[in-house]
Order: structure tokens, then C-alpha cells, then sequence
């Protein structure tokens, strides 16, 4: 059974129409990489995944257990599903010790040696473990966003979602939250990207969607679809972004 | 007729005790009323946004001086409760209170930017927890000026009490100088007393918004 299931999901702003009977299947362990243009639907679809944003029609299921906003245990499932922002959305006014760790102690109640503990371990991952008692100011934003990741990774998610990470990034601190996403896919996390990095999609990807106007346009291995678009859309999209 | 004496300054500053009860039992009774405006007026609830509305609306409405009138002279009238003027002076001051800093503090909660309130939901977090840890913390930084500044404004209103009889500051002048004859000395004395009150308030609000300003 796969991870997360989509089922013809429907969602309108108003009278605009976003989401258009999408479906689709991740399963565990697969990276799947969402690309398209602006307004294709793509991050609406991700927050969708997590709850963030009611659907109007068809069904999400993760874990077997359908995806709703006023779900009862909303919060649980929260945990189980990461997701992590363009904007980083650290909080500004805790160390990046407190930002890791608050989560876990609230719903969890770990001690507090143990947030200390828990907090190295992530901030390992990223590579951060030096710049545990410090204030996101000052942090560069790569350096934001892999703690924004390590932070994540705190709550032991089984799925994480990926909306634009690296959009507001300076040019130069691209490679270093790819690099960690890259680790991360290595160790076998389940990940749902939405992203403009064409090389991270095609190289680190074990599954590629392609959405144009509220649907899944075309999906498929990506040297397969890089290599043959079948629609003269994907066509022009890639070569867009080229 | 006497002339004004060492005595009328000490009662003059004796009286200051009540002005300054005045403004704990405003703050003690009143900010958590605000608070409880402010979570209504940003609450996801129509009914209780409306409701934390419409009593702004009618508060901020009605000078404080018609709120102390009322509080004293209508609430006998209007529910036979006969109040004593501490207990009435008391009520208003609260409930203005509560509507000002109610408005202050909602602006504070607001101007945390809204992606904050989703991250706290992404991690799993309550509402209450949300809000306590990582909404609160970051509104009342910015509410902290504007609130250090109507705190000098409650202090000063405190001075319409005397209208409805209660001695405090502005009373206590009243009274001595109906026995002095000397009303432009003891008012001076008495605003003297006012602004010294209210000068280290006011440098720590522009502090605070110089030095809060300058951390963002």
C-alpha cells in the first residue's frame, strides 16, 4: 500500500479552481519531486498532504488514515508528517537548541538533557551541531533552513514535505540544503518536494510529476521524463527552466 | 485661611498611594481581562470576535470620565447596588483598561506574521501552545512600547477619580487648596508630582522602542 494516497482531490480559492481532480501514489521511501509552472497547484497539493488546507473533493490518505483538517488527531499526524517552508519560519525569538527541542517536550515531555541530546543528534545531520545555542539572526538562511530541517527531523517524521526550500536562498546556499535533502534521501526518508532545482530533481529523484493547470500532467521515472516529454506543455516547461 | 505647609505636601504625597492603587487594581483586574479581549478579537470565532468588538466599541466610546459616572452614580440607580467609591472608581478604570490594552495587545498578536502560528501547527503543537510559546513571546515584544505608554495615560486618568469624591492625587490638591487659597501652587505641586510619576515611564517606553526597533 502506498504511503500517502491521492484520490482525485479538488480544491478551489474562491471561484478559482487549483487543484482538478488530482491523483496520486507515493510509496515509502520514494522521492518525489513536484515540478511546474507557478499556480500549477503544486505547493496547494503539499500543504493539502499535511492538512494545511482543506480539500473540497476527493481523498488524501497517509498511512492508511484519511487527511482531514478537523481529523482528531491532527496533532499526531502532524508529527508523523514534517513539512518544511520557503521561508524557513524559524522562531526568531528561541535558540535553535529551543527551536528544535520545544515540539518534543510539549507533546512528548522529554527531559531536558534529553532535548539537549536530541537537538545535537539533527543538528548533526544538518551539520550544524556548532550553532546549537544560537539565535536564527544569526544564522545565514542556509543555514536557517537546514536547522528549519533539523527541526523537523526532531519530531521523527515518516514523511516530509518540501515546499520551495530553496526559493529564498542566495544562489550560493542552494547546494548546502540540497546536499542535506540528498543525505536524507540516502538514508531512506520518504520525501514530497516541491522545487525550481531541475538537477537536484533529475538526480536525486526516484519519481518526477509534472503538474500544468491544477493536474497531474505527466509522472514518471525523471530520465525517462526529461529525456522523452510526452506533452508539448512538459516540452516547454523544461525548456523554461533550462 | 492657612498657608500651604510641609503637612499639605505630605498629604499631598500621602494621597499619591491611592493614585498608585488606582492603577494596580486597573492593571491587576484589567490586563487580564485585555488579554482575554485580544485572544477574542483574534479568535477564529465570529461570535467571539464580535462580541469582544462590541464591547471595545461602547468603552472606547464613552469618555473614562462617563465610565466613573456611570460606575458610581448609575449603578445605584440602574441595579440598586450601592457601590463605594474605591469599588467603583475601581470597576472603571478596569474595564477602560482592559479595552485599551485589549487593542494594543491584539495588534501585537497580529503583527506576528501568520506563517509563525502554521509552523507552531506543523510541529504538532496545541493551540494554547501555539500561542504561549511562540506567538506571545514575539507580540508582546512589540506591544511592550505602546503598553508603557498608556500605562502614563492610566496614571494620569486616574486624576478624574476625584470627580466621584475619591481622594487621590488630583482630590488631595482639591482639597488643599479650597484650604490654602494658594490653587496655582498646589496644582503646579501637584502636576509636578504627575510628571515625575510618569517621566521615568515615558524614557523606558522610548528606550524600549529604540532599543526593540534596533533588535529586528
Amino acid at each position: 500500500m502506498a504511503l500517502v494516497d491521492i484520490r482525485n482531490v479538488t480544491k478551489s480559492y474562491g471561484s478559482t479552481q487549483v487543484l482538478k481532480g488530482v491523483s496520486l501514489d507515493i510509496k515509502e521511501g520514494e522521492i518525489v519531486t513536484i515540478i511546474g509552472k507557478s499556480g500549477s497547484g503544486k505547493s496547494t497539493l503539499l500543504r493539502c498532504i499535511n492538512a494545511l488546507e482543506r480539500i473540497d473533493g476527493g481523498e488524501i490518505t497517509v498511512e492508511g488514515q484519511p487527511v482531514r483538517t478537523d481529523m482528531p488527531n491532527l496533532r499526531d499526524f502532524r508529527q508523523r508528517v514534517g513539512i518544511v517552508f520557503q521561508a524557513f519560519n524559524l522562531f526568531p525569538h528561541m535558540t535553535v537548541e529551543r527551536n528544535i527541542t520545544l515540539a518534543p517536550v510539549l507533546n512528548k515531555r522529554i527531559a531536558k538533557a534529553d532535548g539537549r541530546a536530541l537537538a545535537l543528534d539533527v543538528l548533526e545531520r544538518v551539520g550544524l551541531a556548532d550553532k546549537i545555542d544560537a539565535y536564527p539572526a544569526q544564522l545565514s538562511g542556509g543555514q536557517q533552513q537546514r536547522v528549519a530541517i533539523a527541526r523537523c527531523l526532531a519530531m521523527r517524521p515518516h514523511l516530509m514535505l518540501f515546499d520551495e526550500v530553496t526559493s529564498a536562498l542566495d544562489p550560493e546556499l542552494v547546494g548546502e540544503v540540497l546536499k542535506v535533502m540528498e543525505d536524507m534521501a540516502r538514508q531512506g526518508m520518504t520525501m514530497v518536494l516541491v522545487t525550481h532545482e531541475m538537477g537536484f530533481a533529475r538526480n536525486v529523484a526516484s519519481k518526477i510529476v509534472f503538474m500544468h493547470q491544477g493536474r497531474v500532467w505527466e509522472e514518471g521515472p525523471p530520465a525517462e521524463l526529461f529525456a522523452n516529454p510526452r506533452t508539448p506543455e512538459l516540452q516547454s516547461f523544461i525548456a523554461s527552466v533550462r | 485661611m492657612r498657608s500651604f505647609s510641609l503637612g499639605d505636601l505630605l498629604s499631598l504625597l500621602g494621597a499619591l498611594q491611592w493614585t498608585a492603587v488606582l492603577v494596580l487594581i486597573a492593571l491587576g483586574f484589567g490586563a487580564p481581562l485585555a488579554l482575554l479581549l485580544a485572544l477574542m478579537r483574534t479568535s477564529a470565532s465570529r461570535a467571539l470576535r464580535w462580541t469582544a468588538t462590541a464591547f471595545l466599541q461602547l468603552v472606547q466610546g464613552v469618555p473614562l470620565l462617563g465610565l466613573l459616572m456611570f460606575f458610581y452614580f448609575g449603578m445605584p440607580v440602574f441595579l440598586g447596588i450601592e457601590m463605594p467609591p474605591l469599588v467603583a472608581v475601581g470597576i472603571a478604570m478596569t474595564v477602560y483598561t482592559a479595552s485599551f490594552l485589549g487593542e494594543i495587545w491584539r495588534g501585537g498578536i497580529e503583527a506576528v506574521k501568520h506563517e509563525q502560528w502554521e509552523a507552531a501547527a506543523c510541529l504538532g503543537l496545541s493551540t494554547w501552545h501555539q500561542f504561549r510559546y511562540v506567538i506571545a513571546p514575539q507580540a508582546f515584544r512589540m506591544a511592550l512600547p505602546p503598553t508603557v505608554g498608556f500605562l502614563v495615560q492610566l496614571i494620569k486618568g486616574t486624576s478624574l477619580a476625584s470627580i466621584v469624591g475619591f481622594v487621590e492625587l488630583a482630590r488631595a490638591g482639591q482639597l488643599v487648596s479650597a484650604a490654602t487659597f494658594q490653587p496655582l501652587l498646589v496644582y503646579s505641586i501637584v502636576a509636578a508630582i504627575y510628571f515625575a510619576a510618569c517621566l521615568p515611564l515615558t524614557l523606558w517606553a522610548r528606550s524600549l522602542e529604540v532599543r526593540l526597533n534596533g533588535a529586528r
